[in-house]
């Protein structure tokens, strides 16, 4: 079914590129490769991705192309299936590089395929922007060629912490005063949303009162919960994916456990409100990008712009909200554009220096690479759902909404 | 070394934890010992270990959860939670049928091989069913939310949400029926001789073929139901089906072949276990639990075998 989709949808931007290339006629080509999760366990959100890198091609290619040293270029992408597979990803960039003879890549889906392709890119100096690898592990390996467009993982629910301590010091308490239960996945993405925790909770002098890890296998947390309803903490956060976003949502309704905030991860992708209705009301969920936020660029205009048009190209996203998975995807191929023509030239190394000196404003934020190559200029946001909906509760400067505090 | 000490104090502080623990555990536990008794049943009748018991679960999970999303038997006047609990006798017969086609293409070849092969094939089936439920319903976490009420004792700490409670009766009602079952019937009856001595019971004119069949659509079917009601309690997932895989193993290691009661028991205990072992030692060490409960049970079988032998001689 997915596939079937997918196809239909690859098949729509067809259409429409024909529709414009009269005015891209004499255009050549620029080839980038990706390896991503098609089919596997990554496959719903890796069909995201590529519908994102798609969608911007596309809208690039209406905006006249890329214009490099005079000469008009369009993107087009070679795309492999990495199974959702590290060594299969591994591989296949080997290919991509060798056989096919591609100089600039895109990134696969998740940290850990990132990880798995990174060195081989790094092997053969190739570029790589990546949007959808957001692992802080990814970028203290001294790599020079790889660049990502989202915040890192430790920045996910670090912003539920200040949040609490704004709330509790407007209640007259210390921040040091507030406890916090955190519950997290035993994988790399998880461990670095616990890190960024850890750290904010230490600054306001907070003390962890829960600090568990979830197994792989996680199918209930009810002992958890158990002990959460002991401690009483003020604030509770969970990372475990799309699972452990469900099972915590759902656990929580059904154990009626009462913290005055609870932040946790992937509430999009486990479909929270469709899912549990009533149970998911007031839980924090972090998000790279809302399509309400502010933002905006010649090229997609405003992010609510972008969400309107992905949905006319992309009818299968016409019922729900566009995941931030698919921006990050399109503002990765933006920055390519932008680099393109800075650098002026098709060299790789070139364009490589180009897009480390990026500093670019988009519809899905700020993009400016510090030396790592993880993108510093952008914050994480963190929405409340309020009345079955996800309105922006944090940082401040963006909120649309006041938070709901205390829960319940 | 402090929260060890400190979640084992609560457990004296708070008493009634340790009941709220043991319930938690024997509704846990009553859902993988269904999956487990299905893989008893054919570990010991046909003595395949099968691997894709877990994916015949979720598959039974996806087969409900389909019923319910298609929305058929909403139109003609059923509520959303009627559809969910009927889900469960539905999956167990759809399962029925899927497990009476993979035994016809693919254990009947392998039956009489030896383990390696049986092992390699039913791997290979868990690797197929996982990517088939993958491109047909999509790798997005589902479950079914049935509107009932949860209640509450003991000050809110033990909780018994009502979909978990009929989850764990149908699951119990099903145990019964399938061991009633094979005591009474006659086709229990022959699958207990086969299981007993094949060739005898051939001798017999047992058509031991079709008792396999039979044997492993049995167990196809009662992982079905069982994934029908875990998609009411927790979450299902294509890739999800090793989770009941190993736990299914364990406690069939742990049980003993062909006893089917004792199946029940472990998994109920390893329930049970898990949920103590979550409390103590932290949620990450659950299975480590389950799988060091298994060594020492199997240490303990060991010995006894062994004081048993030196009363022989």
């Amino acid at each position: 079914m997915n596939i079937k989709t997918t196809m239909l949808s690859m098949a729509a931007v067809a259409g429409v590129a024909m529709g414009t290339s009269a005015a891209a006629m004499d255009c050549e080509t620029i080839t980038l490769g990706a390896a991503i999760s098609l089919t596997g366990k990554y496959a719903t959100n890796g069909v995201h991705a590529q519908n994102g890198y798609e969608f911007a091609i596309t809208k690039i290619k209406e905006n006249g192309g890329i214009m490099v040293d005079d000469q008009c270029y369009n993107f087009n992408v070679i795309y492999y299936d990495d199974e959702s597979k590290g060594d299969r990803g591994a591989t296949l960039a080997e290919r991509l590089i060798q056989q096919d003879g591609v100089q600039y890549m895109l990134g696969p889906y998740s940290s850990g395929l990132t990880k798995a392709i990174a060195p081989v890119t790094e092997k053969y100096q190739i570029p790589m922007v990546e949007a959808e690898g957001a692992s802080r592990s990814l970028f203290n390996q001294g790599y020079k060629y790889l660049f990502a467009v989202l915040s890192t993982s430790e920045q996910y629910l670090a912003s539920a912490i200040t949040l609490a301590a704004e709330k509790a010091e407007a209640q007259g308490r210390a921040a040091s005063d507030v406890t916090v239960a955190i519950a997290v996945e035993n994988d790399p993405f998880s461990l670095d949303i616990r890190a960024g925790v850890m750290e904010d909770a230490e600054r306001y002098g907070m003390k962890i009162v829960v600090d568990e890890k979830l197994p792989r296998d996680l199918s209930d947390m009810t002992s958890i919960l158990t002990k959460v309803k002991l401690v009483k903490p003020d604030v509770l956060v969970v990372s475990g994916h799309s699972k452990g976003a469900a099972t915590a949502v759902r656990q929580i309704g059904e154990q009626g456990v009462k913290v005055p905030m609870i932040a946790i991860t992937h509430c999009e992708a486990a479909d929270v409100v469709g899912n549990f209705g009533e149970n998911a009301e007031d839980f924090l969920c972090s998000t790279q990008w809302a399509e309400t936020l502010t933002y905006e660029d010649p090229i997609f205009g405003s992010a609510a712009n972008y969400e309107q048009e992905f949905k006319a190209n992309y009818t299968e996203y016409a019922e729900k909200t566009v995941p931030y998975q698919t921006a990050q995807a399109s503002a990765a191929v933006y920055v390519f554009k932008d680099a393109f023509e800075r650098a002026g030239t098709l060299d790789k190394d070139a364009v490589r220096d180009a897009i480390a000196e990026t500093d670019l404003k988009t519809f899905y934020g700020d993009i400016k690479f510090s030396e790592a190559g993880n993108n510093i200029a952008k914050p994480m946001v963190l929405r409340q759902i309020q009345d079955g909906k996800y309105n922006v509760v944090a940082p401040s400067a963006f909120a649309s909404h006041e938070v709901n505090w205390p829960r319940n | 070394m402090d929260q060890i000490l400190t979640n084992t104090g609560y457990l004296f502080q708070y008493p009634v934890l340790n009941l709220a623990f043991i319930i938690d555990g024997i509704m846990i536990g009553s859902l993988f010992a269904l999956a487990a008794y299905g893989l008893a049943l054919v570990w010991g009748v046909m003595n395949v270990k099968n691997l894709a018991q877990g994916d015949f679960v979720i598959a039974g999970g996806y087969c409900s959860w389909w019923l319910v999303k298609t929305g058929w038997l909403q139109s003609i006047g059923l509520s959303d939670n009627a559809v969910a609990l009927l889900g469960v006798p539905i999956a167990f017969v759809v399962m029925w049928g899927i497990g009476w086609m993979t035994y016809k293409l693919i254990i009947t070849r392998v039956i009489e091989r030896d383990l390696f092969t049986s092992l390699l094939a039913t791997f290979g089936l868990a690797i197929m069913m996982a990517q088939i439920l993958n491109l047909m319903f999509g790798s997005d976490t589902q479950s079914l939310q049935l509107d009932y009420k949860t209640y509450s004792f003991a000050g809110g700490f033990i909780n018994l949400p009502m979909a978990k409670v009929i989850g764990t009766c149908m699951a119990a009602g099903l145990a019964v029926a399938v061991i009633i079952f094979m005591k009474r019937s006659r086709m229990g009856q022959a699958i207990r001789a086969t299981a007993q001595d094949s060739r005898a019971a051939r001798v017999m004119g047992i058509d031991t073929e079709k008792v396999y069949a039979f044997t492993f659509s049995l167990n196809a079917a009662i992982c079905g139901a069982a994934g029908a009601i875990i998609v009411m309690v927790w979450v299902i997932q294509p890739f999800y089906g090793i989770t009941y895989s190993v736990r299914a193993f364990v406690i069939v290691t742990a049980a003993g072949l062909g006893n089917l009661p004792g199946v029940i028991a472990a998994g109920l205990g390893i329930g049970a276990a898990e949920q103590y072992g979550a409390h103590i030692f932290g949620i990450g060490y659950q299975q480590a639990i389950a799988v060091t409960l298994l060594l020492i049970v199997l240490f303990f079988r060991l010995l006894q075998q062994r004081r048993k032998r030196q009363a022989l001689n």
